[in-house]
């Protein structure tokens, strides 16, 4: 496979799918069935309705827009997309998703993209560069992804791999994953357990039990430990029981696609941006 | 009571060069027609506030209507960068831009205190983000930490925003001045409580307001002026009345990324007879 979203042969399905799905198709079976979860726009929400489709039919999805337990039958274009509201549980305003939901801790898994992430997990979405005042790029910037990231009893991270997103050190820390390192979340008394697991179009990074150190530990069928290596701005740490991931499945396929087929563009969102 | 004005007199009453202006709608309901008004008149030098600088704010930074962007997320919903915010944050491009960014949950707690009347909020966050550091436009600390009186715990203040002018679109008032909004109703009723003056653009005006699911209304002693604009929110949606014109924001992309077709937009669309005529026709209905 390569990861430049085209076709990759599938080890047991004949079915030719891109990078992109196979990063989906991950995501989504990082998703139990019955779990809570806030999700962002493009990539992440893409993954959430797949599992909502497919293996996690009680599924409860959370858009900042203040939807709660939205049932969308196609992948919603922006996180306030009217088919949001109209299927789900409940509407409320914005302080009240922020304050009463995702502060105290109610909600399992926040769903996060990133511009840059590095090796603890930390995420930028504001500014590339040194330079907060004079930025090289100046992207979108916070959304709700640093009380996400914070309060989410874990996080899972879905980002494209280039050696410009993995950097050793983030540019700007727009949401915290490990600091420095252990014991960074615990001194700043954050609820969340941070990023569980980080999910590229190459395949899934997990935090080191001891060190919070990003470490490989899978990998999609037909890329090598070089590929991901050659893509990571860090020393690339590697699990002593890595793993080959399942290609996705007919039936993973076949209900992405049908997702997006009603869907125009919104996988073009800018990479990286933080849920709105 | 509210007024019912023409959506021209009332962006000429109620914003003045130099305010604090908050246009709030979340990707439902944002305010385009009024933005555009405020562009017409030329107004300069405000200190722009929204969660969510979309298109509606590219549209008035690149028209150089704004100094200062008080913000928590700047960009085209589901397409990518906004251009002329860019623009002027790289370029400095009409002008320079000077920021005061925010967390969501921050810019929503903000909101919330200068409703209620009271100077800061509350909230457990920012902690360890680099937001946490950066000043506020007066060159002050923007985020802040406070003592809980009761248990001694360590949580993070911001203080209360209080807009001069704050902007919504709605469906619906009737002709009393009483505004109806529904759906994913964001931070609007918020906005409108926290500002010293506020406009409401509305899909209709009616003789009376049926019931909606989970509809908002603020009485008509809280709110300004209410100008009719039929479709104001596009190319946004709202509820019962507009989809959202998804080509639209594809198109912007296009035309924002160039300063020179930026600048025609402008010429053609807000400042020549086509804006013009699209302010005529939201006047109408009062």
């Amino acid at each position: 496979m390569n990861a430049t979203g085209a076709p990759a042969p599938a080890a047991e399905d004949p079915a030719e799918f891109t990078a992109d799905e196979m990063m989906t198709a991950c995501a989504a079976r990082a998703l139990r069935d019955g779990m809570t979860c806030f999700v962002g726009i493009g990539l992440p929400s893409g993954a959430a309705n797949l599992a909502r489709a497919t293996h996690a039919p009680n599924l409860v999805l959370i858009y900042e827009s203040g939807t709660i337990g939205a049932r969308p039958d196609r992948l919603p274009l922006s996180i306030g997309d009217g088919i949001l509201a109209e299927t789900a549980d409940a509407v409320v305003s914005v302080p009240e998703i922020f304050n009463y939901w995702l502060q105290p801790g109610r909600i399992g898994v926040g769903f996060l993209g990133a511009a840059q992430i590095d090796k603890f997990g930390n995420i930028n979405t504001t500014v590339v560069g040194p330079e907060y005042d004079h930025p090289a790029v100046r992207l979108p910037g916070a959304g709700g992804a640093p009380e996400i990231a914070a309060s989410c009893r874990e996080v899972i991270v879905v980002v494209r791999q280039t050696r410009r997103s993995f950097v050793e050190r983030v540019d700007f820390v727009t949401s915290v994953g490990f600091g420095d390192g252990a014991g960074y979340r615990e001194r700043l008394g954050l609820a969340g357990a941070g990023p569980r697991r980080v999910i590229t179009d190459l395949g899934v990074l997990e935090p080191d039990p001891a060190t919070c150190e990003l470490t490989l530990t899978g990998l999609y069928p037909g890329v090598t430990v070089a590929d991901a290596a050659a893509r990571t701005g860090w020393e690339l740490a590697v699990s002593d029981s890595l793993e080959v991931l399942e290609p996705p499945t007919a039936a993973e396929l076949a209900a992405l696609r049908q997702l997006t087929q009603a869907e125009e563009g919104g996988q073009a969102e800018l990479e990286g941006a933080a849920p709105r | 009571m509210a007024e019912i004005v023409s959506l021209a007199d009332a962006v000429a009453r109620a914003v003045h060069d130099g305010d604090s202006v908050a246009m709030e709608g979340f990707t439902h309901l944002i305010p385009f027609a009024a933005g555009r008004e405020v562009i017409r008149q030329r107004r300069r030098d405000l200190t722009l506030i929204r969660m969510t600088p979309d298109v509606l704010y590219d549209q008035l930074i690149g028209a150089g209507c704004a100094s200062r962007l008080i913000f928590s997320w700047g960009g085209n919903p589901g397409v990518g960068s906004l251009h002329r915010f860019r623009d002027a944050v790289e370029h400095g491009w009409p002008g320079a831009l000077q920021l005061e960014e925010h967390s969501h949950a921050g810019m929503a707690n903000r909101y919330v205190a200068g409703a209620s009347g009271v100077p800061f909020a509350i909230l457990r966050g920012y902690s360890g983000t680099g937001l946490e550091s950066l000043p506020g436009l007066d060159g002050q600390p923007a985020i802040r930490s406070v003592t809980c009186p009761f248990t001694g715990e360590r949580l993070t203040a911001v203080a209360a925003l209080n807009p001069d002018v704050a902007i919504i679109h709605a469906q619906r008032a009737d002709r009393a001045g009483n505004v109806q909004l529904w759906g994913i109703t964001g931070v609007q009723k918020e906005a409108v409580l926290s500002a010293q003056r506020s406009i409401v653009t509305v899909e209709e005006i009616v003789d009376e307001l049926r019931p909606e699911p989970g509809a908002i209304v603020l009485p008509s002693w809280v709110v300004g002026y209410v100008a009719a604009a039929p479709g104001g929110s596009h190319p946004s949606y709202a509820l019962g009345y507009s989809a959202r014109d998804n080509d639209y924001y594809q198109a912007w992309d296009a035309i924002s990324r160039d300063r020179d077709r930026f600048s025609r937009w402008l010429a053609e669309e807000v400042y020549g007879e086509a804006g013009s005529l699209a302010s005529a026709g939201a006047g109408e209905g009062g």
